[in-house]
């Protein structure tokens, strides 16, 4: 069963829809999966998870969350639905214990009812249970942000960039949260701007100018990639770089990490039997321009070098 | 003895019975690219705004381009550089209004103001942007506008708070470029991220924890001595001890 479909949803803003954050966008999520859109800010990852939240109305094309349309239904739609927006929007004037019952309050339903779902989450919040919201630390804040989301045991749950601002620890804890409340059957769709937390997700959808690049699996998206590519590093990333860049066989070199991902102007098809070659070519290349400490390896694509090459192209 | 571009010595900054920053030591090189890493609440920002004239040192020293930042914090301001990803240029105002105003701001004649914004907007390739308004950019466009406009004044130090946050992969990676360029211009930056390769691509790299520095040296070396075999893990690893 699909919990989440969305057929050529469009939406634009300003004078005479002059800037399109949504160009016809479709895809759908299962029930129980964790889908992530991916892309930068200005992709048009809010547009879509508020239209998705019953929050603004699209312009152009149809979205139905649970088999109930985001626009027609949207009364019987917001009460089986967690949203947790990019900004954090909870009372910064009430306590941790006060808005957590206030929710709980809004959507007819007690803290009690529903503790299984939040407890793992909430006991790092008890010891400051009576701490007003806008006091908490930057990770905490995302915690009670996500405990109030699903205090009415929501059917889907929408996370806007759940992870921005949020420093790698709290991030991850956040992901491990997403992992466990899978396990209770919530199909969760979350948006970020962190290529590398593709990998986290089940499905993810790269989106990039309100327009889908690719969707699939992580390994899926990576296995599209057909270039071949090399990490190289030397004494001098810098210089590196640019020289790399100045290599005819070059199609792009982008630093990743301690390596530059060089990818080549050719096809990987039938690559392996050159591989040698080119690499003994590219070692030589490089110490011609005095370059030290190099190393030349075969690299595996990740999500976000197919970002790149996507964006590249266009 | 030679002249460190950014020098502390037990900068302390408490606020009532709260530590922020704890006795922090450390110098920064002129040309290096210097990661100030940190878990959110570990001390950055307030160790940032210190160095930044911004706010006053409760103990310690810092020098800051050759200026005490206890004593003249107005002359380390206008011998620095600073741009974040919230705080940087005007939306509405266009990109040639931004540079008249951030060159005003740091006291440039208009001539020279004139001057720099040709020059600034032919490296950038902006030439048939220049009269719109900085809200009609691109977003990668105006990363790359607000770091030349940060260094508008030829500081000897800029301070990156965040620059790339949410910006897409490549345009980070063109942003990355510009720090390269200007480090081999002899500019020294230190730069505040969340995205751990980023770290990768700094000449050395502090970690603080708590209000202090837990952990101060290149890439390479501190994934030898944390035995991990990426920044992030290194990260992990002194972030929650």
């Amino acid at each position: 069963m699909q919990a989440i479909v969305v057929e050529q949803i469009t939406k634009s803003y300003g004078p005479k829809g002059a800037v399109k954050a949504l160009d016809g966008i479709s895809f759908s999520v299962d029930k129980g999966e964790l889908f992530g859109i991916i892309g930068p800010d200005g992709a048009g990852k809010t547009s879509l998870l508020r239209i998705l939240a019953t929050l603004i109305l699209p312009d152009a094309g149809e979205a139905y969350l649970q088999d109930l349309h985001v626009v027609r239904d949207y009364k019987r739609l917001r009460s089986l639905l967690g949203y947790m927006p990019g900004r954090f929007s909870l009372y910064q004037d009430l306590s941790v214990q006060e808005n957590l019952s206030f929710f709980a309050a809004v959507f007819g339903t007690r803290i009690e009812d529903n503790y299984e779902l939040i407890k793992d989450i909430y006991v790092q919040l008890e010891p400051f249970k009576n701490r007003r919201a806008g006091a908490l630390s930057g990770g905490m804040k995302q915690k009670l942000a996500l405990c109030c989301a699903l205090i009415h045991k929501p059917e889907v749950l929408l996370l806007d960039e759940p992870g921005t601002g949020v420093d790698p620890v709290s991030r991850k804890e956040f992901w491990d949260m997403l992992q466990r409340l899978k396990s209770w059957g919530i199909t969760i769709l979350v948006s970020t701007p962190n290529m590398d937390e593709a990998e986290l997700c089940d499905r993810v959808a790269l989106l990039h100018n309100g327009r889908i690049l690719a969707m699939d699996t992580p390994a899926g998206i990576r296995d599209s990639y057909d270039r071949p590519l090399f990490a190289v590093r030397s004494a001098d990333m810098y210089r590196l770089i640019q020289d790399l860049r100045h290599w005819p066989g070059a199609y792009s070199c982008y630093a990743f990490g301690e390596y530059a991902h060089l990818a080549l102007h050719q096809s990987l098809q039938g690559f392996d039997k050159q591989a040698d070659t080119v690499m003994a070519e590219l070692q030589q290349y490089l110490e011609s321009h005095h370059h030290t400490g190099i190393e030349v390896l075969r690299a595996a694509p990740g999500v976000e070098d197919c970002f790149i090459a996507s964006t590249k192209d266009r | 003895m030679e002249e460190h571009v950014i020098f502390t010595d037990k900068l302390t900054k408490t606020f009532g019975p709260f530590t922020a920053v704890n006795q922090i030591s450390f110098a920064v090189e002129a040309g290096e690219i210097f990661g100030f890493l940190g878990a959110n609440g570990a001390g950055k920002t307030t160790a940032l705004r210190m160095l930044s004239g911004l706010l006053k040192p409760t103990s310690g020293i810092a020098m800051v381009a050759g200026v005490d930042v206890m004593r003249h914090p107005e002359q380390v301001k206008r011998r620095i550089g600073y741009m974040s990803q919230k705080f940087s240029l005007y939306e509405d105002l266009t990109i040639r209004e931004n540079i008249r105003f951030y060159g005003g701001i740091y006291g440039l004649s208009v001539q020279t103001i004139r001057e720099k914004t040709k020059k600034l907007v032919d490296k950038l390739e902006l030439g048939a942007h220049v009269d719109e308004l900085v809200l009609r950019l691109p977003l990668g466009w105006r990363q790359k506008l607000a770091l030349s406009v940060a260094m508008l004044h030829e500081p000897r130090i800029v301070f990156l708070d965040e620059p790339t946050s949410g910006v897409d992969p490549l345009t980070r990676r063109q942003f990355w470029d510009l720090i390269y360029e200007a480090a081999a211009d002899g500019v020294t930056l230190m730069v505040t991220t969340h995205y751990m390769e980023e770290a990768e691509y700094c000449n050395r790299v502090s970690m603080m924890v708590d209000g202090k520095i837990e952990a101060l040296d290149t890439p390479g070396q501190l994934k030898k001595t944390y035995h991990a075999t990426s920044m992030d893990e290194v990260f992990r690893k002194l972030a929650r001890g």
